[in-house]
């Protein structure tokens, strides 16, 4: 096996890491995005046949047991991703992360424990392996509640009184544990502390996240699994890990700001679980009536407009109503209605999501505004249809310094004539906060389940436009 | 304090990498447009799944006899290749029907 001299393995390790940003540039833009994730999977490949034969010091190889584990995850992971619903998608990417994670957190205790039995402790190794295994299990145990709060297994309102305090304390606890333990490695037990202190932080951190929040938690995560392999690569001195785990990092780094921006949040406040359903508004809406308004006349209504603008949120994919969206957006154009999607950037429980699950169902993306282009559009607009979106619609964004939302750019809807909101009860969005664009005089409610609203209003279009 | 600095020193190229690597990552992800987000953190999400070569070099590296290093090494490296193998299928499924258009 020492075929490969160290100058053969660093060209690899080069083109390694070239296919890896290749790829990812070509993931940011619609036209080249399939072949960049080939290009990233190829500099996967590469890396890991790297991995199996550059020479190793010491050791028995153990191909079988690898070979094994190869198969078996390679098996798990394709079977998962060949079966999961496209609306389940930000709860896949989180287990995914979580994977990643605990990946990361099972080298580096293995690693730890060779260094305690070995007695062989470089300080500056042993500081970054102790890192990479503080935050593969942060990344580990958080990504866990992500997606259980994401698949509606963990409740919101699950949390720790006192959280901020408690999650700071704990904060405060692991890193003096690292400080302390670098200095004087002399004992493991340290070690196992400092791995339950992680796991337990990452529970608790990710549980004080409102879940309105959930698309900022999600990139942050994943940020972390990069930073972890980055350390994991520092560990091994292996430039693929470290360079392809600092790329993610960034990036998820930046999303994550971009996140925030589009909710007009600091970073801290999400952490520090500001959403939540007890903030108090200054709209007092007790005695304020809706205006409900029947199938029958809906539907004319949107036969008669010129542009129709529909606002899909985390409530179209439950109800898994994109499909129906569709149809109904193709009745439309068959009369002559001009419809677009307004998409704003954190509908859903992941970046982008909404986009995904239109994509399904076939929307052409020429169609899906964001927010700058939906806001321009909605001027002309003569209905819009808000299915299942609730914050990123509420007006109070706007004009109530009373509503814990307010500042966040929204989409604009009372801009146009008329809204009609898809909705199964009077209760208050994900985020618990109360939306006076229901009680607006543009406004009139739907009620029931948004599919079968849609499918309702489907059939009718195509009676009155025979 | 020393030992950072002693880190520091010692790895001066590599920091060099990094710096650049940081500031490409950023470079790359902000002009990104909102329908390609999930497909991006998707795949960005399987390159994390990178941390699987360090688990096969410590799988390679224990003694065949060493039991509890082989046992966390090879569950390191299904989760792992679960992540990565996992992350591309899902991001080429989402990506697939972008394309179909």
């Amino acid at each position: 096996m020492s075929s490969l001299s160290p100058a053969l393995i660093n060209l690899f390790y080069l083109i390694s890491v070239s296919l890896f940003i290749v790829g990812l540039q070509r993931l940011s833009s619609p036209k080249t995005a399939s072949s960049g994730n080939l290009i990233a999977a190829m500099g996967m490949g590469i890396g890991i046949l790297i991995a199996l034969l550059m020479p190793i010091s010491s050791g028995d190889n153990n191909y079988g047991v690898i070979a094994i584990a190869l198969f078996f995850g390679a098996a798990i992971g394709y079977v998962i991703a060949g079966r999961v619903l496209m609306t389940q998608m930000p709860e896949m990417v989180s287990l995914f992360n979580g994977l990643g994670g605990a990946c990361a957190l099972f080298i580096s205790i293995a690693e730890l424990l060779n260094f305690h039995e070995h007695n062989s402790i470089d300080p500056a190794t042993y500081l970054t392996t102790l890192l990479a295994l503080l935050i593969g299990s942060v990344a580990f145990t958080g990504s866990l509640v992500a997606y259980g709060k994401l698949a509606g297994s963990v409740k919101d309102s699950w949390k720790l009184p006192k959280a901020n305090i408690f999650n700071m304390a704990l904060l405060l606890a692991l890193i003096s544990a690292v400080i302390y333990q670098t200095q004087y490695p002399t004992s493991i037990e340290l070690v196992y502390i400092i791995m339950l202190f992680a796991l337990t932080y990452g529970v608790t951190f990710v549980l004080n996240v409102g879940g309105a929040d959930m698309p900022v938690i999600i990139s942050i995560l994943n940020a972390l699994t990069g930073v972890s392999a980055a350390l994991a690569g520092v560990m091994y001195d292996n430039k693929i890990m470290l360079l392809a785990g600092i790329l993610v990092g960034s990036s998820g780094a930046i999303l994550t700001l971009l996140m925030c921006r589009a909710m007009n949040r600091s970073l801290i406040s999400v952490l520090a679980g500001g959403f939540g359903g007890t903030s108090v508004s200054a709209v007092q809406v007790g005695d304020k009536m809706v205006k409900e308004v029947s199938v029958m006349d809906a539907s004319i209504m949107l036969r008669y407009s010129q542009n129709v603008v529909i606002v899909p949120g985390y409530g179209m994919a439950v109800a898994q109503a994109q499909k129906i969206c569709k149809e109904l957006e193709d009745q439309l154009e068959q009369v002559a209605v001009n419809v677009r999607y307004a998409i704003h950037p954190v509908a859903g429980r992941m970046p982008g999501h909404m986009n995904v699950l239109l994509a399904e169902a076939n929307v052409d993306y020429s169609k899906l505004l964001d927010l700058e282009e939906a806001n321009k559009f909605l001027k002309d607009t003569d209905v819009t249809i808000v299915v299942g979106a609730n914050d990123v619609v509420n007006p109070s964004a706007l004009d109530d310094p009373g509503s814990p939302i307010y500042g966040m750019p929204i989409l604009e809807i009372l801009q146009g004539k008329n809204v009609i909101v898809l909705k199964r009860g009077m209760s208050s969005g994900y985020s618990g906060i109360e939306n006076p664009l229901f009680f607006n005089e543009k406004t009139k409610m739907l009620f029931g389940d948004a599919k079968n609203s849609l499918i309702s209003l489907l059939e009718e279009l195509k009676v009155i436009s025979d | 304090m020393n030992l950072i600095i002693e880190m520091l020193t010692n790895n001066l190229t590599i920091l060099f990498a990094l710096v650049m690597a940081i500031f490409l990552g950023f470079e790359l992800i902000s002009k990104v447009p909102t329908v390609l987000h999930t497909p991006l953190m998707s795949g960005a999400n399987a390159i994390s799944g990178v941390v699987i070569i360090g688990a096969i070099i410590l799988v390679r590296q224990s003694e065949s006899y060493n039991y509890v290093m082989l046992f966390l090494g090879s569950l390191a490296i299904v989760l792992g290749t679960i992540n990565v193998v996992g992350g591309h299928a899902v991001t080429n499924r989402m990506l697939q029907m972008f394309r179909k258009k």
